[in-house]
């Protein structure tokens, strides 16, 4: 992807650090008491001062996750406290607008706290512009990840330095909304899509047009007798290339099996259970399972039987119902 | 007179670019990057390296780099097939090249953009119905949607764990250990980002038995090394890292991720061939290794890889994983570089760089006293295996 010319513009305002953004209150009771009753904490450590003075903290403290609501900027035309700096701390992301970046979204967020906040605190924070990403396009759209970080303070008396209480990373994605196609909703395309076909030989022949005739066709070798699979040209116990197939009852046992969730890839169910079936006659084969109860595990060794499917009007597959487990 | 390759060559130099899910150039310059970077490790000029060895499935040629080098004269190029399954096997065959003369300077590599150009594991491989060997194989499990390198060892790790009791907790301490591992290693991707038993298991279900973390990452970077003889290593730069033993292995039932036929699923008897080959050949046993590099593309390999090994008997693994004799400080710390699931996914050609670096004594996450380190290659495939040692 060719670089932008503006790039270098934004590049080099990496590491720059805005200003001091204030709290409005300082940290108190009255918020706290709020924030636990929305949030559903019910920790005596933040609301009982009695509890709080018998814990090792002394005190009440404030849930450390209330950290950025602090300093978060009001509704009015005033939106930040006083003392507060003017300038956006957003700056990175109001430059990638102008360049034609409208939308945006959070993508993650890590909080890291030094100390517990008590309260009468007040406290504020700096953002420094951390990195902006290489252009990515996800499913959202085409854009750039940008890192900020934030560090919070708490504000001292009497010319003492002021104390880092904590600090935040926070990344969003600034992009241009990827457009969504007119047309053909995507579950539609997906339906259209055919299941792959096998490779057809002339050593495993048999073996596909078999589901056709619903029969499950097993090479064995006419010479030893023996059974083998997956179809092959010679026999793998005697060397004989005299080849034939038995019909096998379509009847066994599971002997292992996955489900399969993720990646979804149409025109397949998710999820999707496949068995390693091992057949009466002694040979293994792997497809599809049928007739999973929700929220019940196949078991191995549950007995299967084989069912002929025709998938998108053309390939016959067969797949194995699992059958319920007898009561001993 | 001793016939094997054992202690013939040595690792001269080591060379890597950063990892990551999108290197920005071409895996022609990866490969670059990292072989001048191991060229000039060595304090080898480029023109005179005369032999090369990758995997089949690396998409940069030899004659390329040859180009570029400006090498004088090769007389020796071999590529492994089967994916991750040549990890080991490139340093095994320029260690025969040097050691029977066919070549003296032979740098091996690995490039790829697997995570930004192509990805292994999007189930959606658009096979041919051609008759070619390999869309009859793949047939038998394509039509099904039975198509992810997750679900055919998942198949395998049901099995394991019906037969021994080993648990998705067992699968689960495998990884944490190497995020452990990784967390300490700035040149892994997840430095700084250990996990727990209780994030493994909450993590999603990839292919049930196995969940996302249990699942290596994928990524994009490049790995080479320059073999030498161990004398000329010796009057080079860093300190010889010697080629003690190597081997290759395909056992009976062998396939390319879906070797369900044989009477038993639950082992990797591919990978007892490349143990008792390395053996042999070294004269070493399991109690003479202070580190492994154990492949770990997928966590449920890892169990049977140590059994296979001697380090636990057969069914065994998860008591030696549930006591932490794999994790930092443990009595066989595997994957200390945080192993695919932690650092990076370059096939197995960044574990072999670990192997290098503890036996140099240079590793972020170094192991005490390390004279032998054990390099295994991908599973469930046709495999490979090295140990390399101090002199």
């Amino acid at each position: 992807m060719a670089k932008h010319e503006w790039l270098s513009e934004i590049e080099a305002m990496v590491g720059r650090q805005y200003g001091r953004i204030y709290a409005w209150d300082k940290v108190n009771e009255a918020m706290v008491r709020q924030w636990c009753e929305v949030m559903g904490v019910e920790n005596p450590l933040y609301t009982d001062a009695d509890y709080a003075a018998t814990t090792e903290y002394g005190e009440l403290v404030a849930p450390p996750a209330m950290l950025q609501g602090w300093c978060l900027a009001g509704f009015g035309d005033e939106i930040l406290a006083p003392g507060s700096t003017k300038e956006n701390p957003y700056g990175a992301l109001v430059f990638l607008e102008k360049q034609g970046y409208p939308a945006v979204v959070a993508v993650n967020s890590n909080l890291h706290f030094d100390r517990y906040i008590t309260m009468g605190e007040k406290l504020y924070y700096t953002t420094v512009f951390d990195s902006i990403s290489d252009e990515k396009t996800t499913a959202l759209g085409t854009g750039f990840f940008v890192t900020l970080k934030m560090t919070y303070f708490s504000e001292k008396a009497n010319g003492q330095d002021d104390e880092k209480v904590g600090d935040m990373m926070f990344r969003v994605f600034k992009f241009k909304p990827a457009k969504k196609p007119e047309t053909k909703a995507p579950a539609k395309e997906a339906a259209k899509r055919k299941r792959p076909k096998p490779g057809i030989s002339d050593d495993n022949r048999f073996f596909w047009e078999g589901f056709e005739a619903k029969e499950m066709r097993i090479q064995e070798c006419n010479s030893c007798k023996k059974l083998q699979h997956p179809p092959a040209p010679v026999c793998m116990h005697c060397h004989s290339f005299d080849l034939g197939y038995k019909v096998a009852s379509g009847k066994g046992e599971l002997y292992s099996f996955v489900i399969m969730h993720y990646p979804h890839v149409a025109p397949f169910d998710s999820p999707n259970p496949i068995g390693l079936i091992e057949l009466e006659e002694g040979v293994r084969i792997p497809a599809g399972l049928i007739g999973l109860e929700e929220g019940v595990s196949p078991k191995i060794g549950q007995k299967v039987e084989v069912e002929y499917h025709l998938f998108d009007g053309e390939l016959t597959l067969p797949q194995f119902r699992l059958l319920p487990i007898k009561e001993s | 007179m001793n016939e094997s390759i054992s202690g013939k060559a040595a690792i001269a130099g080591l060379g890597a670019t950063e990892f990551s899910k999108n290197s920005g150039r071409t895996e022609l310059r990866l490969a670059m990057e990292a072989t001048l970077a191991a060229l000039e490790d060595a304090g080898i000029d480029p023109s005179e390296v005369d032999g090369f060895c990758s995997y089949s499935v690396d998409k940069v040629p030899e004659y390329e780099i040859s180009r570029l080098l400006g090498c004088n004269e090769v007389k020796f190029f071999s590529q492994i097939p089967h994916g991750g399954g040549a990890a080991c096997a490139p340093i095994m065959h320029a260690a025969m090249a040097v050691a029977s003369g066919v070549a003296k300077t032979v740098v091996v590599y690995r490039a790829m953009n697997e995570r930004s150009w192509y990805r292994f594991g999007t189930g959606d491989y658009g096979f041919a119905s051609s008759p070619v060997f390999e869309n009859i194989n793949y047939g038998y499990y394509m039509p099904h949607g039975f198509h992810t390198p997750a679900s055919w060892v998942g198949m395998f790790a049901q099995r394991y764990m019906h037969e021994f009791g080993a648990t998705s907790e067992d699968f689960g301490r495998v990884a944490v250990a190497s995020r452990d591992f990784a967390a300490t290693n700035p040149a892994a991707f997840f430095y700084e980002k250990p996990i727990t038993l209780e994030d493994h298991q909450a993590s999603k279900w990839i292919c049930e038995p196995l969940h996302l973390l249990d699942c290596c990452q994928e990524s994009d970077g490049a790995v080479a090394m320059v073999i030498t003889s161990v004398d000329r290593a010796k009057t080079l730069k860093q300190k010889p890292v010697v080629i003690k033993a190597g081997a290759q292995g395909i056992a009976e039932g062998q396939q390319i991720m879906t070797s369900y036929y044989r009477e038993d699923i639950t082992g990797l008897p591919e990978m007892g061939i490349v143990a008792k080959e390395l053996y042999t050949q070294s004269g070493l046993g399991p109690n003479d290794f202070q580190t492994a590099i154990i492949y770990d593309h997928f966590t449920p390999f890892v169990l049977p890889q140590l059994e296979e090994f001697g380090f636990a008997e057969r069914g065994k693994a998860k008591d030696f994983i549930r006591a932490g004799h794999h994790e930092r400080g443990g009595k066989l710390p595997i994957n200390p570089h945080g192993g695919q699931l932690g650092e990076a996914y370059i096939h197995g050609m960044n574990g072999v760089a670990e192997a290098v670096r503890q036996v140099r004594g240079t590793s972020v996450n170094q192991v005490d006293d390390v004279e032998n380190v054990l390099v295994t290659a991908g599973t469930g495939v046709p495999t490979s295996g090295l140990i390399l040692g101090a002199e």
